[in-house]
């Protein structure tokens, strides 16, 4: 067991994530007490007290957000269910799409009650197909349920949903790309300030939370921020839903409490490396996140704070488990190839940079690679760390300076030998 | 694209009023799924109807990988080669696929039946390597499982 649990707290069976289990396990109970017996301001102070952070990436307090929109201040305000999971390693958001559709509908609806939003969108990636299958269902039913439109459980608030769908772009997982998205543009990121809170969408204040983040608000407001705070640790309350995938035993998707040790989420949980060899390194969240290697996992703890102190984050909660003999060379260039791949071309350090570094790793593995390149890619990485819109120029900088820092004696090989010290391997040898 | 637009006339029912604009990703998801990809025709219909100018719908396709100028094969097969899918044997998945079908990443079957491309991370990594063929997933693609799903599409 990975700690306490707040998501995955019923049995997965072929009718869990329809309205009427959903109702039966006491789904949209918390809704109608919400609209029935609490001020919108009331359930803003309790998602703060509950300290949640961010579940998408960047770990942002939740209520620090939320408190920046004044909900009576006479104008629209929107809000966005960021489901554009596509973090490389990422598929943990799939989980509640697909098996707690309504607990993420029941928890926006609460959220846009609190916040006083009309209309609210789910932005989607564009390749999630049951996904948005089982979350399109769900709409359908909570709609024919009277939960969304007007007169909500026969009260004066009034919320409709839309589910976007995006159409094959990394960057609009990024949150002003994703409005812009949703304005039916290309996914441009926008400049702050101002913060998307002020002018979002359609030049409104927008909340834009990840899934699983916003999936946590019905339980928050349903047992208080207090009890809340009780799971996790001081500074991380609460769970992560971990999707762990690459060399191990037992991929999948878990929630773990935070503070939970991460040796014994890999080697016991998990079941461990795959092909009876050792670990060689972890990557804890998502490939913008930095690798941390076999021994450093040992004494950390799954939680922001550690996580950190570690010198990597919780990021996404994509997981990759490394086995000893993956050549990280060519690990690398999957990572360089990717985000060449999704730079959206607005800001010159990205554009340039990316396919820069992605030529420099191409031609390392390709025997042509000069001894002065690793630096070269290192100092890339750094004249793209904050000068550009959004965040994706400085996390392709972190991942390659993060591997490179930890394993430049096997790029000093591959140059020096025109080959991979452990035949470009990727794949675990079984 | 004409014939749709009672279709898109009642999907903007649950849009903010003032949000036209928004339509252009979702009708022009429509309009491919109904003619396979998007003509010249649809670009310029569809600016009249929403309306936008024609500039950002063609800004739209060229940005978002999954549209279409040009029509494809029947069954249009994506293989994930991001870093899970690479650990657990896309690369070689990949490999099978081409000399399989006899074209490479990018290319159509002369029959027209299978067009095969290479995609960055589909968010099926527990479940690598992944294959997505038209819009449905298929996990854990060793070469036996692919030649079995080239026969069943194959009939």
């Amino acid at each position: 067991m990975t700690g306490r649990k707040l998501i995955m707290t019923f049995p997965v069976t072929a009718t869990s994530h329809l309205l009427a289990d959903y109702k039966a396990r006491g789904g949209y109970g918390t809704l109608e007490r919400a609209l029935r017996e609490m001020r919108p301001e009331q359930i803003t102070k309790e998602v703060t007290a509950s300290g949640i952070l961010g579940h998408g990436g960047a770990a942002f307090p939740t209520g620090r957000k939320w408190g920046v929109i004044k909900p009576n201040d006479g104008q629209p305000h929107y809000l966005c269910a960021n489901a554009d999971e596509g973090e490389p390693g990422t598929f943990k958001d799939r989980w509640i799409l697909e098996n707690a559709p309504h607990l993420l509908l029941e928890s926006m609806l609460i959220s846009a009650y609190a916040l006083q939003v009309r209309h609210s969108f789910v932005y989607i990636r564009g390749e999630f197909d049951l996904p948005y299958r089982r979350l399109a269902a769900a709409v359908e039913e909570a709609y024919a349920a009277g939960l969304f439109g007007e007169r909500i459980l026969g009260t004066d608030f009034a919320c409709d949903i839309v589910i976007y769908r995006g159409a094959g772009s990394y960057v609009c997982g990024e949150a002003s790309a994703l409005i812009t998205s949703i304005e039916g543009k290309k996914g441009y990121p926008r400049n702050r300030p101002p913060r998307l809170t002020v002018r979002g969408l359609y030049q409104r204040p927008t909340v834009i939370n990840n899934v699983e983040t916003l999936s946590n608000i019905a339980g928050i407001v349903a047992h208080g921020a207090e009890a809340f705070r009780t799971v996790g640790t001081a500074k991380s309350p609460g769970t992560q839903l971990v999707s762990i995938s690459g060399h191990v035993q037992r991929p999948g998707v878990y929630e773990v409490e935070y503070g939970y040790p991460l040796a014994k989420f890999i080697y016991e949980d998990c079941g461990g490396p795959l092909g009876g060899g050792k670990i060689k390194c972890v990557i804890p969240g998502g490939i913008s996140t930095k690798v941390l290697t076999a021994a450093e996992i040992e004494t950390v703890t799954y939680d922001h704070a550690a996580l950190a102190a570690a010198g990597s984050q919780v990021g996404s909660g994509g997981m990759v488990v490394i086995a000893e003999g993956t050549c990280m060379v060519r690990l690398l260039q999957v990572l360089l190839r990717f985000y060449h791949h999704e730079s959206c071309g607005q800001c010159t350090p990205c554009r340039e940079g990316m396919g820069w570094m992605h030529r420099i790793i191409d031609r390392i593995v390709a025997g042509e690679g000069r001894m002065e390149d690793i630096d070269q890619l290192i100092r890339i990485s750094k004249a793209n760390d904050g000068t550009t819109i959004c965040g994706m120029g400085d996390a392709a900088g972190y991942a390659t300076v993060g591997i490179i820092a930890k394993y430049r004696d096997e790029f000093e090989y591959f140059i020096e030998h025109k080959r991979s010290r452990l035949n470009g391997r990727l794949e675990v040898v079984q | 694209m004409k014939h749709l637009i009672p279709e898109f006339d009642a999907m903007r029912k649950r849009y903010p009023a003032d949000a036209a604009s928004s339509l252009v990703l979702p009708c022009l998801r429509r309009i491919q799924e109904d003619r396979g990809f998007v003509a010249d025709s649809d670009i310029a219909e569809l600016a009249a109807y929403i309306p936008v100018p024609r500039i950002q719908i063609e800004e739209v396709l060229a940005h978002y990988t999954q549209f279409r100028r040009a029509p494809i094969g029947r069954w249009h097969l994506q293989a994930c080669r991001n870093l899970s899918c690479s650990m657990r044997g896309a690369e070689g998945a990949i490999a099978h696929l081409e000399r399989k079908l006899g074209i490479a990443p990018g290319q159509t079957t002369a029959d027209g039946r299978f067009t095969l491309s290479t995609v960055e991370c589909l968010g099926s990594c527990g479940t690598a390597p992944v294959v997505m063929v038209n819009e449905a997933y298929h996990e854990n693609m060793s070469p036996p499982r692919l030649d079995a799903l080239i026969e069943e599409l194959r009939k």
